[in-house]
């Protein structure tokens, strides 16, 4: 008989009605009465389809889940655009010292002094690594930045002139984020087509850069991996007009210590500190995404800021041209810890090298695999770099039977099919904290698809096999979505 | 000389550059103009050795008030519960917290079936159909739904009830501004619960009615009334639960009617932290699919037939639809809802019901402590509503002062309410939990007293 594997159960599934994973407090008060005490009908009976599992059961079933996972201390993890660098131990403990961990968002600011302190230094740095001044630490991640920035142009122009105007400008290669974050502020987006440098076309944005334009809105290093290197020529265009220029920050740390988006014309930015500050993105989360903008600015930051006074540091509340608040209490504080951590750990020296080394990791990369693999734009790049599957495809092999081939080889895949504009693209973003070794062993690991791919295609086709599961049939499950278990099912 | 963090040597550096065909690393740089180039060193405190970094950190935390310095009692959204220390431990699994998005469904699993288990698990938290894969926060959330109802039912006006948390009030402003969404307000009875007229009244025309569950000052809101008056209106209702502890002894909103449910779901493994990374969720019934912001796990089948996990659902996305996207939102809590998942799954169907009830007993517990010590210098319960662990405290001339006060014995009573409700001045919110000890509750009840 063929019993299923254990390992696949849910923790639904486990256990024993009498098991528990908890133990409570001793009762040290009398036990109050329900009865009167709770609305007649909302005493509820029973938590229905809760498990019961002992400690142990529990521990064994997420740590077998934890094995099935990647994370960047598994290996390498290429991902363009998403900036996956290594997540230093020490912002971990740092995060979970009882000062920090167990201090109440509502504390009085007299008992939360280290904490502002620790903020308003953060600040401080962050004005001085991207030449903005004005900062807040408040937005939960880096679209809920873009949103927020969006909502202080919003602020700006209605305060300067009376009229929001109506139209953001974003080029064709931008993160699928900011014409949503642009759209969900009330603008209403226009596409820039980029050049076939791969760059913004300055003419192109001359030509839409209208008196309804609010803004235009991109990402510099862009998502091909270029510098804009037109990017005052473009500001002075867009502010000649009276709109401001607002920055994707996701691709800062190519420039971190080497350029500072303030200098050559940004007026406001947001930061993925999970990206540029190593702090770990859990999965798909937390993040952190911090705004930061020319002193001009200042006024319409959203509410709370964190002000020095003679007295200490105190939470400002009183700022009449906010754009109000975007989210409860003050941001992802046990992130701003960690990036905080990570910034005094390199300091001017070591955040210059991290620009540095994930610069000479991508443009040895496109070195290398010149000649086995297309790339569409072939010139000094910057922190990441973009193949195709082009040479590829006359095997009949795709961008992703290479991306999971990849994973047979002990490798993350990078990002695939981003940005739109390439066709079948292989976004690879090595960062910093990879070296010359494991940058040759990926480049072999490059090389050997690509002859594979030659040889064998149709085992690319399969891959991958080393995996607990292989490749999976999405489209039946977003047509007959199961997005929960159920009894009995 | 290397950084513990960057590998490259020198001589790596020139083997590279080498293969790269450039002279040096500012020659990597020359695609940025020089005029705009950065000709000398950030300004930025010198760099630290990992020691160092820790004495130094250490020394700002301890100018904070953690829970081995003071006796706190503050709650309002950000909740002090006990972790079992297991989940902390499995949370520093790097598999889990160095991970990214689950994009690569083979290699994350374990992500995507946490993430399946915490969708079960909120659904039956909250007597839900649906539920997805965890928000920013319960504030955010709160929002979301907001304008998910207004896509819903192509109205543009919002209820919100005054006895929802105020930060969550003012998210939803802050977006709704933007948006050209009008934001009406009802205001509250004597006893703290919604001013049930004022609601009906505002619901017209309305595309949601927001209520919080238990309310704000931890006044038990009865969400039926709201439901009811929400259908009549053809509006959709929304249940704020910022204390999920509370689902272990009511009824969850989805099963009185209610129709999304907007939680923060910190409570469930996350510390207070100041006030982050937390755990927003939204949940609601089947017909929100299609317009629910955020992530959602699937099941799906491998070419194997094998069973597993995949992200779903994502042509509502902004990648794919970009500004027509159900939101803009490309994250959610992923390791706060694995902590949230390993909590619920711990306390389990027992131990739920238990914390629960335990919270509830140390509260009226305190209440009635304060109300006996204090009366005679007036201190009195505000509302006379039901309530599960929070309460309001009045009579306490300016409350403010009163925190202050008593902050020197090493106590933070409460959250004193002036600030969001004017006419509350004379108020302090209490939240009592399992981590409250009697002989602390006692000590408050007798500084509060004078």
């Amino acid at each position: 008989m063929t019993t299923a594997d254990h390992r696949d159960q849910l923790i639904f599934e486990q256990g024993t009605p009498g098991q528990r994973g908890y133990s409570l407090p001793a009762q040290d008060v009398p036990s109050a009465p329900l009865e009167g005490a709770i609305p007649e009908g909302l005493v509820r009976r029973e938590v229905s389809g809760f498990p019961e599992v002992t400690e142990v059961g529990l521990v064994r079933h997420f740590t077998r889940l934890s094995t099935w996972n990647y994370g960047v201390d598994t290996g390498m993890y290429p991902l363009g655009s998403c900036t996956m660098k290594y997540n230093p131990k020490v912002n971990e403990a740092a995060a979970r010292i009882r000062g920090f961990a167990e201090l109440h968002p509502l504390a009085p600011d007299d008992v939360a002094q280290g904490a502002l302190a620790l903020m308003h230094a953060l600040v401080q740095m962050l004005g001085e690594i991207t030449g903005l001044p004005a900062v807040t630490l408040q937005p939960a991640a880096g679209a809920h930045g873009e949103l927020t920035g969006m909502m202080m142009i919003r602020k700006h122009l209605t305060t300067r002139d009376g009229n929001p105007r109506k139209v953001v400008l974003i080029p064709d290669s931008a993160h699928g984020t900011n014409p949503a974050s642009a759209h969900f502020c009330g603008y209403e987006v226009r596409q820039i087509t980029s050049c076939a440098r791969g760059n913004l076309s300055v003419s192109a944005l001359a030509e839409a850069m209208t008196p309804d334009v609010a803004a235009l809105m991109l990402t510099n290093p862009n998502t091909l991996g270029m510098f804009e290197d037109e990017i005052c020529e473009a500001a002075q265009i867009v502010h000649a007009k009276g709109g401001l220029v607002y920055c994707d920050g996701a691709n800062m740390n190519a420039l971190i210590g080497r350029a500072r988006p303030g200098d050559f014309g940004m007026d406001i930015m947001h930061l993925n500190l999970h990206k540029t500050f190593s702090t770990p993105h859990g999965g798909g989360g937390p993040g952190s995404g911090p705004v930061v903008a020319v002193k001009e600015m200042e006024p319409y930051l959203p509410t709370p800021v964190v002000v020095a006074t003679r007295d200490g540091m105190h939470l400002d509340y009183e700022r009449p041209l906010s754009v109000g608040r975007v989210k409860a209490f003050h941001g992802n504080f046990g992130m701003l810890v960690r990036a905080y951590a990570y910034i005094r750990s390199l300091g001017a020296e070591g955040i210059r090298k991290t620009a540095e080394n994930a610069v000479l990791n991508a443009n040895y990369v496109r070195a290398r695999l010149r000649g086995t693999y297309e790339i569409p734009y072939d010139r000094l790049n910057m922190h990441e770099v973009i193949f195709s599957d082009h040479k590829q495809n006359e095997y009949g092999i795709t961008t992703l039977d290479i991306a999971k081939r990849l994973i047979d080889l002990g490798f993350h895949p990078p990002t695939i099919y981003f940005p739109l504009i390439v066709h079948g693209a292989l976004m690879v973003e090595p960062t910093e904290s990879e070296g010359l070794a494991e940058m040759n062993r990926f480049v072999e690991a490059m090389q050997q698809i690509a002859e594979e791919a030659k040889t064998q295609p149709e085992m690319l086709k399969k891959a991958p096999v080393t995996t607990r599961r292989s490749r999976f049939d999405e489209a039946t499950a977003a047509r007959k979505p199961v997005l929960r278990w159920k009894a009995g099912l | 000389m290397t950084h513990p963090y960057i590998p490259n040597t020198d001589q790596d550096a020139r083997l590279m550059l080498e293969a790269i065909g450039v002279p040096s690393i500012d020659a990597l740089f020359e695609p940025i103009p020089a005029a705009v180039r950065l000709h000398r060193e950030l300004d930025l405190p010198p760099a630290l050795s990992e020691p160092d970094l820790l004495a130094h950190l250490g020394a700002l935390a301890a100018q904070n008030a953690d829970s081995s310095k003071v006796a706190t009692f503050l709650g309002a959204g950000a909740y002090r519960h006990f972790a079992p220390c297991f989940i902390d431990q499995l949370l520093l699994r790097s598999e889990f917290y160095t991970a990214y998005t689950p994009y690569q469904p083979e290699i994350a699993q374990g992500t995507l079936q946490a993430i399946f288990e915490f969708q079960t698990l909120v659904c039956q938290l909250m007597g839900t159909d649906i539920a997805n894969a965890s928000m920013y926060d319960g504030s955010t959330a709160m929002t979301e739904a907001a304008m998910m109802a207004c896509r819903m039912t192509k109205r543009d006006r919002v209820v919100v009830a005054r006895t929802v948390h105020p930060h969550y009030r003012e998210v939803l402003d802050t977006y709704a501004k933007n948006l050209g969404l009008t934001i009406v307000e009802a205001g509250f009875e004597a006893d703290g619960t919604i001013d049930r007229a004022a609601l009906a009244d505002a619901a017209r025309g309305a595309a949601a009615v927001i209520l919080q569950y238990p309310n704000f000052f931890g006044v038990i809101e009865d969400p039926r009334e709201a439901v009811e008056i929400a259908k009549a209106a053809g509006a959709l209702s929304v249940a704020v639960v910022t204390e999920p502890v509370a689902m272990g002894l009511l009824v969850p909103p989805g099963s009185l009617g209610i129709d999304i449910v907007a939680g923060e779901m910190q409570a469930f493994g996350a510390p207070v932290g100041f006030g982050g990374p937390y755990c927003g969720v939204m949940a609601a019934s089947e017909k929100c699919m299609r317009q629910m912001p955020g992530r959602f796990v699937g099941e799906a089948t491998d070419t194997e037939g094998r069973k597993g996990y995949v992200l779903t659902l994502a042509t509502r996305e902004q990648h794919i639809r970009r500004e027509k996207a159900t939101s803009n939102i490309c994250t959610n809590s992923g390791l706060m809802a694995l902590a949230a998942t390993m909590f619920m799954a711990a306390y389990g169907k027992q131990g739920l019901p238990a914390l629960a009830r335990l919270n509830f007993d140390k509260a009226h517990y305190a209440r009635e402590a304060i109300v006996r010590a204090g009366g005679k210098a007036g201190v009195t319960a505000r509302f006379a509503g039901p309530f599960f662990n929070e309460f309001v405290v009045g009579g306490l001339g300016d409350a403010s002062a009163a925190q202050k006060r008593l902050l020197g014995s090493g106590l933070v009573a409460g959250l004193p309410l002036g600030r969001y409700y004017p006419e509350l001045q004379d108020s302090l919110l209490v939240c009592v939990t399992e981590l409250n000890g009697v002989e602390d509750i006692d000590r408050l009840a007798a500084a509060l007293a004078g």
